[in-house]
């Protein structure tokens, strides 16, 4: 270090004593967002994510074709029943889909209701989860012997739910249901409900036992409120970052859902995982036609989940420094 | 220890019971009945309900309830309604399968994801890291049922490496012994029939590893990480011990216990059947079995199926807690 560096490490902090600069504590919160601003993964998710929503939001409006209504067959590029799938050219980018109709068109109006999926499938998850987690996690931290007993019967209850197989668990919901769009999202969110139970209680009864519950509890708050103003904040990051990663594989399971026969019936409007499903028939002729909505639903979920996994880490005490 | 492992089956009782309730509560509230299956969309209203009172479904669910769980604890589980055979041999048919799949993929994921995660964690920031880590986040991203048709399409159709559907040729004619077509080849000294077997493993093998290869490289990277940092490690290595030595006995040992847990719930969701890879490659296992029994609402094969493979999935984790105190005797089980 040179001698002017020196110099002036001392001024500052001589500054420093003068009780100059307060010293500011840093909230957890702002801790860890600056550091997912300096994490590249969490930048490159971000980047995906925030184009992907762009296009969900804005694409419908810029495609250049009717994603819906077959084109080709009216000039005769399309001949059904010859299994001739025009290819990519300079008015159809990506080529025609199995039924003549513009696929870079519908794979811009996919992004939407793929996007629609996975935020609804994942709410259903985190709503009915934390619901009984939180209930469980509550009465477990605060509820005496009662809470306990309360705790140990939901979650047995999730523990039967866990032992289902997962996919199984979602093929019968959308046999009880019948197939539409809502219930592949509430059977792919059914299948997250477990997990985020099991996280939100754990990390509630982490929580209860910390310095401000006590605090509380001494000062005669109500414990319904400990709950909800203390317990529930201090203990959602977690279940947020789970949120996210569910985020990815919600799209990836109605993709599934779709490969098995029991997706969205509606195959008009667009969305990438009916869009892979329908196109298996057809992979010796246009193999593109399952290569581009697979490598949308990879790269989204790619999206969510470098974000979610930088936000775990932004938020892990252990990393921080 | 055995106190330990009572007291773990005792707690499954409850579990099952609540379980075979719910399922059969659940199940029997599917729209459409067994009746719909078997005779069709079209059929008459009273041909419909002599069917149904044949089968006793027009009893009220909690006296079907009664009689089904008769039946389960002396032992028979019941026919099934679709191919009118015991649920017992359709179960003991396909579960091998299932079983053969699971340790393929298995010894893929665990074979290759916890050397991986070791180098990963040990040369952190170079490029074997970072493929690494870019590789298990792309394992977790790509539809299971796309990955096995784009392998498929690959290396069994174009270059004919690999055969492209089911567990054995057909052409094979193999004794079967146990129903584990590898082992069946090895104990009847049928070479061709064992290697034919496995060669039909290791597509699907792949295609099913890819997910718990991706977990298992993740979680021993975050641990390894984690024990470097200890100080018995950096004692070991001042010590002068070897490099292995300090890799096998001080970390990996002290790694394992989260890698463990991992193997373990992934072992279990694997015995529970793997639909979509069993359907891509037209594997007879118990997964694409269950989904079929769903659609023809074949309900002693859901109960019974359903019921075997939870009980699977909770001895397989009573089997990790206690593989806990092997790996690292300062845990005991009580």
């Amino acid at each position: 270090m040179t001698l002017t560096g020196r110099k002036k490490e001392k001024i500052d902090r001589l500054g420093e004593l003068a009780g100059a600069p307060e010293e500011s504590g840093q909230s957890l919160l702002r801790e860890a967002f600056k550091r997912l601003r300096r994490n590249p993964a969490a930048i490159a998710g971000a980047i995906i994510l925030g184009l992907f929503v762009l296009i969900a939001l804005f694409g419908p409006f810029l495609v250049p074709h009717d994603p819906v209504e077959p084109i080709g067959v009216d000039n005769g590029e399309v001949r059904s029943g010859q299994g001739i799938i025009p290819g990519i050219s300079g008015e159809h980018w990506l080529g025609y889909d199995h039924q003549g109709r513009d696929e870079f068109s519908r794979m811009i109006v996919g992004a939407r209701q793929t996007l629609w999926v996975g935020v609804v499938a994942t709410f259903f998850g985190l709503a009915v989860g934390s619901l009984v987690g939180g209930l469980a996690g509550a009465s477990y931290g605060l509820g005496g012997k009662w809470g306990r007993r309360l705790d140990g019967f939901l979650m047995r209850t999730v523990d039967i739910l866990l032992a289902m197989p997962s996919l199984l668990l979602a093929v019968s919901i959308v046999a009880i249901l019948g197939r539409s769009l809502l219930s592949v999202m509430i059977a792919v969110g059914m299948v997250s409900v477990p997990v985020f139970a099991r996280l939100l209680r754990g990390s509630m009864i982490a929580q209860s036992s910390s310095d401000y519950v006590l605090a509380a509890t001494a000062l005669g708050v109500k414990r319904n409120k400990i709950a909800l103003s203390h317990l529930l904040p201090n203990s959602l990051a977690p279940v947020l970052v789970q949120a996210t990663l569910t985020l990815a594989t919600a799209i990836i399971e109605a993709a599934g859902l779709s490969f098995l026969g029991l997706g969205n019936p509606d195959s008009a409007a667009p969305e990438w995982g009916v869009m892979l499903a329908d196109a298996q028939g057809f992979l010796d002729v246009r193999p593109g036609l399952a290569i581009y909505p697979a490598v949308g639903i990879i790269i989204t979920a790619l999206g969510f989940t470098l974000l979610g996994e930088a936000m775990r880490e932004a938020l892990d005490p252990k990393l921080r420094k | 220890m055995f106190r330990f492992i009572v007291r773990r089956l005792l707690q499954l009782i409850p579990t099952l019971f609540g379980l075979s309730l719910l399922l059969f509560v659940w199940l029997h509230r599917l729209p459409g009945g067994p009746e719909t299956a078997i005779l069709g969309e079209r059929s008459t209203p009273e041909l419909r309900a002599r069917i149904r009172e044949e089968m006793g479904l027009d009893q009220p669910i909690w006296v079907q309830y009664g009689r089904f769980m008769k039946r389960v604890l002396s032992g028979d589980l019941g026919t099934s309604i679709g191919t009118k055979r015991p649920v017992t041999t359709e179960f003991l048919e396909r579960f091998p399968g299932t079983v053969e799949l699971t340790i393929t993929a298995l010894i893929i994921a665990v074979g290759i994801g916890i050397p991986l995660g070791y180098i990963a964690a040990r040369r952190r920031g170079t490029w074997i890291d970072q493929l690494s880590v870019g590789g298990a986040l792309l394992g977790i991203c790509i539809p299971v049922f796309f990955l096995g048709y784009i392998v498929k399409e690959v290396l069994a159709v174009n270059f004919g490496w690999f055969p492209t559907t089911g567990r054995q040729d057909v052409t094979i004619d193999a004794t079967r012994v146990t129903g584990f077509f590898v082992l069946d080849g090895l104990l009847t000294r049928e070479w061709d029939a064992a290697a034919d077997a496995i060669m039909h493993l290791i597509l699907p093998g792949i295609v099913l590893a890819s997910i718990p290869l991706a977990s298992i490289v993740r979680i021993t990277r975050a641990s390894v990480l984690e024990v470097v940092q200890e100080d018995y490690v950096r004692t070991a290595e001042a010590k002068g011990l070897t490099e292995q030595t300090v890799r096998s006995r001080h970390i990996l040992r002290n790694a394992m216990l989260p890698v463990a847990t991992t193997i373990g719930l992934l072992t279990g969701s694997l015995l529970s059947g793997a639909v979509l890879t069993e359907t891509v490659f037209a594997f007879s296992g118990i997964g694409a079995f269950i989904v079929e029994a769903i659609d023809r609402r074949d309900y002693p094969v859901l109960m019974g199926f359903i019921m075997i493979v939870a009980v699977i999935y909770v001895l397989v984790n009573l089997l990790v807690d206690l593989s806990y105190s092997l790996i690292d005797p300062r845990v005991r089980v009580r």
